[in-house]
């Protein structure tokens, strides 16, 4: 079949189905903090890509003390931890001083979280330089597993995999099997009612907001093994995450999820067959397409208007 | 304290003056007097009995400020060497540095703020082909003088500007003769940045391995500026099994495509790659460890092993660091202050037409590539080099072709 042997077929289909599995877990990761603040607050967090570039800048900074402390081959959890507790932090003070007075004008939320992005892609630049810093990786986390001879599956892909795995379920836990979790859907259900029953609906958006802003945090730090990390490293995942956000429906983590899969299986797919910037338009009409005729995206929230 | 001071900084700038004396970079003193302001600047530039100013146009803000700033600092660098020397006719170097910020028309903006406002005499600037291609009219039509530092497309060619980087053709073709050769390569798989310069290069390689080769192009790809995701292309390299890939990958794509190439088990010891696109300074983002045993070709390293390349290692360690690396533009920057100081000398006036006049055909021997000579055409006659990459993010040279002209439109290529 055009002239490649069944076997070499069969090596490509494995490697390119985890290929699209790969990009799937990346964009869920990018889009999970957004789903919660957009989907929850209804908050357009235009500095999403900005919290990531916080997690991926905390990496690299702990994996140069790593290198010079000689723990270089687990740093990787501390990263991750101090990733998520930064992005949380600066989360939460944003919320204190800037989101929380915009609640009632959702557009302004928009343009004051652009505003926030510029200036700290000038913060970063400042502090860290203009260029490009990459992590140095633990020696483990190079190279591939190769099941077959033939087939080279990443290591760095299984382990964003992995990660991505993990905060899906620490978000599902958290938003459906806790008590915190009760606060913020019944905030997002009604928010007078919510008050009414003696919950703290501030301190609600605070924390949501924060976690948002955290998960972000966590993401960055995994984008360092596949990335670099720039003051503007953000901007290149703002875009893919809204995507999946709206895509999938705002209010829905499922429609995130299955939205997330859905781009990257089409978009992986296409750029095998097409070239590289033609698959990325066909997704992307695919997705207008789909959007005009589902506004709400795929898993709409069932709300009573 | 304040003469151990003193004497510290006589110390440390005569071992300066002393090093360049050295290095023949003191081409004769020329002092101020024997050249009235009144005779060398008779169109009303910013000169004076004492000082000549000089625009840098480069982006310190913005997406690009990450490959600008080596550049700010290399002419920085070479106009502090120069004023130490006692500047250009006696005159000291005056920066006036202006902030393209990333975007295309601020930089044509800017140039005219630099050359209407500020008259200045000259300017180092301008990075990107986009940036160069907004601020050209202007350039053009105040009559200003432009050095731009990049290597580029080629297919440009104006009287204001002199391009102290390579054209395409100086970077392309000597470097496929060589794969070609030293690898036996005959298929080939080329990949870029989707944007003016790695097509207009692809289209240049692509005519050279079919027609002068005899080689096969077996993918041609083009990935948007910023994407990130390569799983699909590098499936398709592996399916195609190409002898050499020849990339042009640029920005923060080019961290990813090496980092996952390398996750994808194509790494330099199953797979031969040539790049046009990486230097010491994309190295720092990629980390060597991801790029070892890959190609580069360039017409500068920073490992290049001859004395005028140490003392300009040295010296720009010292003013910028000690972590600083310097790539191929960086040092193609360098070149422009010093250009502009042999050109105004040698014209014995700062008159932009008869600076112009001077500098083709002039040699200048110290450059840290090594001689480099201007041509009519107003780009330079260089040497190629290949690096092989180490994993400490420095390139061995493993071939140095002959002086190859500059030939920026090039006839059967287009």
């Amino acid at each position: 079949m055009f002239g490649y042997s069944m076997a070499e077929i069969g090596n490509i289909v494995v490697m390119q189905g985890f290929s699209g599995l790969s990009m799937f877990t990346v964009l869920l990761l990018m889009a999970l903090g957004l789903a919660i603040i957009f989907g929850q607050m209804g908050v357009i967090n235009m500095a999403h890509g900005e919290f990531m570039t916080i997690g991926a800048y905390t990496t690299v900074m702990i994996s140069k003390v790593a290198a010079s402390y000689g723990f270089t081959d687990y740093y990787f959890i501390f990263a991750i931890i101090i990733a998520f507790g930064l992005a949380f932090a600066v989360g939460y003070l944003v919320e204190f001083a800037i989101i929380r007075h915009l609640y009632k004008r959702p557009l302004d939320t928009l343009l004051a979280t652009w505003g926030l992005s510029l200036v700290m892609q000038q913060i970063f630049r400042s502090t860290f330089g203009a260029k490009e810093v990459s992590a140095e990786l633990p020696e483990w986390m190079l190279g591939s597993v190769n099941p077959t001879p033939d087939i080279d599956i990443p290591i760095n892909g299984l382990f964003v995999m992995g990660l991505a795995a993990l905060v899906t379920f620490g978000v599902y836990m958290f938003m459906y099997k806790s008590r915190w979790g009760l606060r913020v859907r019944a905030t997002v259900q009604n928010r007078t009612m919510a008050g009414a029953v003696g919950i703290n609906t501030a301190k609600v958006d605070r924390v949501t907001f924060a976690l948002g802003c955290g998960i972000a945090g966590i993401a960055g730090a995994a984008f360092t093994t596949i990335a670099s990390t720039g003051p503007t490293t953000g901007t290149l995942y703002i875009v893919d995450s809204f995507m999946v956000v709206v895509f999938g429906g705002a209010a829905s983590i499922v429609g995130t999820i299955a939205s997330a899969f859905g781009i990257a299986q089409a978009q992986s797919v296409l750029q095998f067959f097409m070239t590289s910037s033609m698959g990325k338009v066909s997704t992307l009409l695919a997705i207008v397409t789909i959007l005009m005729m589902k506004p709400e995206g795929l898993f709409a929230s069932k709300l009573r208007k | 304290m304040s003469t151990l001071n003193r004497r510290g900084f006589m110390k440390v700038s005569g071992a300066l003056v002393g090093a360049m004396m050295a290095a023949g970079l003191v081409t004769g003193h020329a002092f101020a007097a024997d050249y009235p302001t009144a005779k060398v600047n008779t169109t009303g530039l910013a000169v004076t009995d004492t000082t000549v100013k000089v625009g840098i146009l480069h982006s310190a803000t913005g997406t690009m400020a990450i490959s600008e700033t080596g550049s700010i600092q290399a002419e920085k660098l070479a106009i502090e060497q120069i004023n130490a020397m006692g500047g250009i006719l006696g005159r000291k170097i005056e920066v006036i540095q202006e902030d393209g910020a990333s975007d295309w028309p601020t930089f044509a903006e800017k140039a005219k703020k630099l050359l209407e406002k500020d008259k200045v005499a000259s300017v180092m600037g301008c990075w990107t082909s986009a940036s160069r291609k907004a601020a050209l009219p202007v350039f053009e039509k105040d009559n200003g003088l432009l050095f731009y530092p990049t290597f580029y497309e080629g297919l440009e060619q104006s009287k204001n500007v002199f391009y102290t980087g390579q054209e395409a053709t100086q970077q392309i073709l000597a470097g496929l003769d060589w794969i070609a050769k030293e690898k036996k390569a005959k298929t080939f798989y080329l990949i870029g940045s989707d944007y003016i310069w790695p097509r207009t290069s692809m289209k240049i390689a692509r005519k050279h391995i079919e027609q002068h080769l005899g080689g096969k192009v077996v993918g041609e790809e083009y990935i948007a500026l910023g994407d990130t995701q390569f799983g699909s292309v590098i499936n398709k390299i592996k399916l195609k099994k190409p002898d050499v890939i020849y990339a042009a990958v640029v920005g923060g794509s080019n961290v990813a495509w090496f980092k996952q190439l390398n996750a994808a088990g194509l790494n330099s010891s199953k797979q031969t790659m040539l790049t046009i696109s990486v230097t010491e300074d994309e190295v720092l983002g990629i980390g060597g460890e991801n790029l070892a045993g890959f190609y580069s070709a360039m017409k500068y390293f920073q490992s290049q092993d001859n004395d005028a390349n140490k003392k300009f290692v040295e010296a720009f360690k010292k003013r910028w660091g000690k972590d600083a690396v310097i790539g191929d533009v960086t040092q193609a920057a360098y070149l422009g202050p010093w250009l502009y100081k042999a050109a105004v000398e040698r014209a014995g006036s700062f008159d932009v037409d008869k600076v112009q006049a001077a500098l083709p055909g002039y040699e200048f021997k110290d450059a840290p590539e090594g001689p480099v000579t201007v041509e009519a055409n107003h780009h330079l006659t260089t040497k190629l080099r290949i690096g092989q990459w180490g994993k400490d993010g420095q390139a061995k040279v493993v071939y140095t072709s002959g002086y190859i002209k500059p030939d920026p439109f090039p006839k059967g290529y287009q």
